[in-house]
């Protein structure tokens, strides 16, 4: 029974996270705030890549904003192509460009391609990247630098590009989604929902992916990378795999992001975006299953409530919240309520 | 204007710049295996601290002499503090001192946004550093020798103490064996904490230079920050020269790319550069090798 | 590859997931009309929003909006508030970041019901607010010069347009006999735009721009960039640069041996704020607005008198202040006008809504929700206030999307 108990109480929690988002939020919350939950859910799906790379994987993964930004522009670019009409350009080409599109913006008209990319773009990515990185064995600190670095040069380069990507300003305006109006308030809900479904289905997907060799080797990885390579495997390819899973993660969040908040600026996926969502995943318990999409949607609906009672101080908040925690509570605020609730999920503790 | 001139010779400045705020970091991060991403808020702090001494001292010529005692001071307490309430607490969990420190910048960074106000405070430039020689149709201003110079000074005088002094071989033993270098009875914690004092000072000094630039502002450090932590992991640990070729490397491509396309596009180079390197040489240009990193 | 009870419960969690998400259905038939207002209009008092960022980047420049809309809600309750309701505003923090903008106006529209909102400061946070105060059919009035190429039914903007800033500074530069031009500004959406229509201008007026530079908006490094100038010698420099940028452009100027003697800036975001902050003294530059602190009238002595008895007598009052002060009051008029917080009837009777402005008299054009203005060309002076050297002859009407200029082509590069 014990047993039993350990192998799904996490299905179980992640059910009654499932009830209580797609049940009870609706029923109880007003369109504005669930329409702000709905941001929340994605970052909590980033989160939960987050926690596959870094609690998990032990890559600090500081630029997550770059593929949060991959997914979200790739929706965007489709949400801006689907207002304009099936002829027609975006708006801002017309105002800031000399009104033509750029040819790789054409496939973008297709929901289906859309689609397709949201997964695909994030996937070669970071394969390219994560091959160029692992296999050389650059690791630890230098992984995150490099990371983060990746997130300001991403930033930087969306800014510049206002022809082609709207610049600082970013893409908004959106009117329809999938051929929804986005101006309803009944659509509105069903995409709040597709987000907080995708985010369950993610957790579903990390918790087999946990359970499953590949799961025990990416510890294995983590905890001593050269014992694995003396057993045969080779660590770059299970750190690979664990960062392309998260930037495909990353990218989902992105892509729901972008019609739920109507908008996907280079403000959203910034480095200082990136690091935001670092945060979470440290509350919640970078380890954990639950944890990193606790966290994410804590710290979220932290950023909303406390900017509205406290504009001034919320930076403090942020601040605090990253040494409060790394400092005492390296495994996240969940792993102080996990412990008391080990009966019910057991985490796997993650040594720092 | 020379197309080659200029951008050599203002890449030149920028990677002085660079090399002042990496040298720190290098510092800290090849003893300790701190990652100390509130160094750039040191920086900040040592900029402000021009400001501040500005307003004491009101004779611009007189007064940046004095802010770079003052900043090297300001900022080295700053990382002292920070390094005996903080880090002290998380050596061996390098990836944490890097998230821990995200936040104490944050806090640094409101901090100084609370009391100085979020606009650019203007530090004036001293009548002495106010000028330029025509170098091949640059007029190269006198502001970009001063940050070469300041740079160079700083380089000599660390390496000189790391060779010559009998704390700069404290340091030395530390970085190479600390459990050896406990048994022979250095106080390995001591040499930590002055090393962070040293290395955080010297932001404090890359402060001053900055807010000859441009002002100074909250956000000032986290332009530099991430430069500066490239030209680390390209320059590799354990070695000064790495850390110095790597910076004036990265300061003069930029240039170069700014000058051939545009100053965004510049950023985005020099990261490729980076990464394309770190493919010939993961450790960096010069490595330590008796001794692993984290 | 999963055991049986597994694959069970995971169909079943899947199951459910499926089933709960399906069940928030959407409508593909709706008109998606805009939302009912929640307006409420029945007590003693107004709510209106004001929408400004309290931290981030652009937190100083915002802050002096803030304080200017307080200012003028606190006056006109002074007065009797607005068809004799008294104003109660509510505050939020944009922090920089439009995305934010976005969240926050819905916030106050949908949840908080005001009336309307002010504030807004880039264009990036009034492009992201527009969508959403369109689809609420609510209110925002808009108080800094921008890039133009807009008009909705739903903002009031109340500073200038490109044709009302941009294009009286390159007349100015006409009437100086300029012939050279190099273009400075940061990278992004209203330097880029505005280049596009002074090199357009420049071409029909007979300059000749000899250069064109842009630095990212958080790089103060200008060194480089104007070594470039320094090789053009241009007759005058387009400085289109936001922010705290603005210092290391100024310093890097003076220190590679420029001066208003050879090539003078004439500046489109340094105002009064600004110019004692360069780290430089700037007498001799030129910046272009619509309103000076300097401006001589009656009641621009009643704003600075006012402005500093409630926020400090070293405070000096500037264009984004001044248009978001007269935003409130223009709002004030409108209603009253309409006799109505109803947005429609608001709308309707907006036309020819007028106030007498602390630059002036300024009126509402009701197709396009701009105001007239003068455009002023102020040459800053040792005291770090502007001289005004050059005006417009008579209030320019708006023209945001520059209809009534045939040398425009917005589609040229």
């Amino acid at each position: 029974m014990k047993s039993l108990v350990r192998t799904f109480g996490p299905l179980v929690a992640i059910a009654v996270l499932a009830v209580l988002l797609l049940v009870v939020a609706p029923a109880v919350l007003s369109p504005f705030r669930l329409n702000n939950l709905g941001k929340y859910c994605c970052w909590a799906i980033a989160a939960v890549g987050i926690g596959l790379a870094w609690g998990r994987g032990g890559m600090l993964v500081m630029g997550q904003g770059v593929f949060f930004g991959i997914g979200g522009y790739a929706m965007a670019m489709h949400l801006k192509l689907e207002a304009a009409g099936p002829e027609g350009i975006p708006d801002f080409m017309l105002l800031y460009g000399d009104g033509t599109m750029p040819g790789w913006w054409e496939p973008f008209r297709s929901g289906a391609f859309t689609l397709f990319a949201i997964i695909a773009l994030p996937a070669v990515a970071a394969a390219i990247l994560g091959y160029a990185i692992f296999k050389r064995r650059v690791k630890g600190a230098y992984f995150a630098i490099l990371t983060q670095a990746l997130a300001v040069v991403f930033a930087t380069l969306l800014i510049a590009t206002i022809q082609e990507t709207g610049g600082f300003n970013g893409l908004n305006q959106f009117t329809f989604f999938f051929g929804y109006n986005l101006y309803d308030p009944v659509n509105k809900k069903m995409v709040y929902s597709i987000a907080a479904g995708l985010l369950i289905g993610c957790l579903v997907l990390v918790w087999q992916l946990y359970r499953s060799r590949f799961g025990e080797l990416l510890i294995a990885t983590r905890d001593a990378e050269e014992r694995v390579r003396f057993l045969g495997h080779d660590p770059a390819n299970v750190k690979l795999a664990a960062f392309v899973v998260a930037a495909v993660m990353a990218s989902i969040g992105g892509a729901m992001f972008a019609p739920i908040a109507g908008i996907i600026s280079p403000s959203d996926v910034d480095a200082t975006a990136s690091i935001f969502l670092i945060a979470g995943v440290a509350l919640g318990g970078r380890a954990l299953l639950l944890g990193p999409a606790l966290g994410a949607l804590a710290v979220g609906y932290g950023r909303s409530t406390l900017s509205e009672s406290f504009p001034d101080q919320w930076t403090y908040f942020l601040g605090a919240l990253f040494i409060a925690v790394i400092l005492l509570f390296p495994a996240g605020l969940a792993s102080a309520v996990g412990r008391a609730a080990r009966l019910v999920v057991r985490p796997k503790e993650a040594t720092p | 204007m020379d197309s080659f001139t200029t951008p050599l010779l203002a890449g030149t400045a920028t990677g002085a710049l660079l090399l002042i705020a990496a040298l720190g970091l290098a510092l800290t991060f090849g003893q300790m295996g701190v990652i100390n991403m509130a160094h750039g808020e040191f920086l900040m702090a040592g900029a402000y601290t021009a400001f501040v001494t500005q307003q004491i001292v009101t004779n611009a010529d007189i007064s940046i002499v004095v802010a770079l005692p003052a900043a090297f001071v300001v900022a080295g307490l700053l990382g002292l503090l920070l390094e005996v309430t903080v880090i002290t607490w998380m050596y061996r969990r390098p990836l944490d001192t890097l998230l821990v420190t995200v936040g104490v910048g944050l806090v640094l960074q409101q901090l100084a946004k609370d009391i100085f106000g979020a606009q650019g405070d203007p530090v004036r430039t001293p009548t002495w550093l106010d000028g330029n020689i025509d170098v091949f149709g640059y007029h190269w201003p006198y502001r970009q020798m001063f940050t070469i110079v300041l740079a160079v000074m700083a380089l000599i005088a660390l390496a000189a103490l790391l060779k010559y002094s009998a704390f700069g071989r404290q340091i030395r033993a530390t970085v190479q064996n600390r459990d050896l270098a406990e048994t022979v009875g250095i106080r390995t914690r001591a040499v930590d904490r002055i090393t962070f004092f040293i290395g955080s000072g010297l932001a404090g000094i890359g402060g001053v230079a900055v807010s000859l630039i441009s002002g100074t502002n909250p956000r000032l450090g986290t332009t530099y920050i991430i430069s500066a932590f490239l030209v680390v992991v390209a320059g590799g640990l354990g070695q000064l020269k790495g850390t110095v070729i790597a910076a004036f490397a990265v300061g003069i491509a930029t240039s170069f790319f700014a000058d051939w396309t545009s100053a965004s596009m510049a950023q985005v180079a020099t990261f490729a550069l980076v990464v394309v390197f770190l493919q010939l040489r993961p450790q960096g240009l010069f490595v330590v090798r008796s001794r692993g990193l984290a | 590859m999963f055991s049986p009870p597994t694959r069970h419960v995971i169909g079943t969690v899947v199951a459910l997931t499926a089933t709960l998400s399906l069940s928030a259905c959407g409508n593909k038939d709706g008109d998606g009309s805009a939302a009912e207002s929640c307006v409420d209009t029945s007590g003693d008092s107004i709510k209106l929003g004001f929408l400004n960022s309290t931290s981030g980047a652009m937190a100083i420049s915002e802050q002096t909006v803030r304080d200017s809309l307080t200012l003028a809600a606190e006056e006109i309750n002074a007065d009797g508030g607005i068809l004799g309701k008294e104003i109660e505003f509510v505050e939020e923090d944009g922090a920089s970041d439009p995305a934010v903008f976005a969240e926050k106006i819905d916030k106050l529209l949908t949840s908080d019901c005001v009336a309307a909102v002010f504030g807004g400061w880039t264009s990036a946070s009034r492009k992201a607010m527009l969508p959403v105060v369109e689809a609420n059919n609510g209110l925002l009035f808009y108080p800094v010069q921008y890039e133009g190429l807009e008009a909705s039914e739903n903002i009031y903007y109340t500073g200038a347009t490109t044709n009302q800033q941009i294009i009286p500074a390159m007349d100015f530069l006409a009437s100086e006999g300029v012939e050279t031009l190099f273009l400075a500004g940061s990278d992004y959406v209203f330097p880029r735009t505005a280049n596009k229509i002074i090199k357009q201008y420049a071409a029909e007026l007979g300059i000749e721009i000899v250069g064109e530079e842009y630095v990212p908006l958080d790089d103060d490094d200008w060194t480089t960039q104007v070594a470039k100038i320094v090789d053009a010698e241009p007759d005058f420099v387009f400085n289109t640069i936001n922010g705290s940028s603005n210092v290391g452009f100024i310093k890097a100027y003076y220190e590679q041996g420029l001066s208003p003697e050879t090539s003078p800036i004439i500046s489109v975001s340094i105002a009064e704020e600004e110019a004692p902050a360069m780290g430089k003294d700037v007498t001799g530059q030129y910046a272009a607005w619509n309103y000076f602190q300097s401006v001589q009238s009656p009641a621009n002595d009643v704003f600075i008198r006012a402005f500093q008895d409630r926020f400090g007598s070293d405070r000096p009052t500037s264009d984004p202040m001044e248009a978001a002060y007269t935003s409130l009051y223009l709002y004030k008029n409108l209603v009253e006008a309409a006799d109505s917080f109803d947005v429609d009837d608001i709308n309707e009777s907006a036309d020819g809504v007028s106030f007498d402005a602390p630059e002036g008299t300024v009126t509402i054009d009701g197709d396009n929700h701009h105001i007239a203005k003068t455009g002023l060309i102020g040459q800053i002076n040792a005291d770090n206030q502007f001289d005004i050297v050059w005006s417009s002859e008579e209030p320019i009407e708006p023209d945001p999307f520059l209809e009534g200029y045939d040398w425009w082509d917005p589609t040229a590069e």
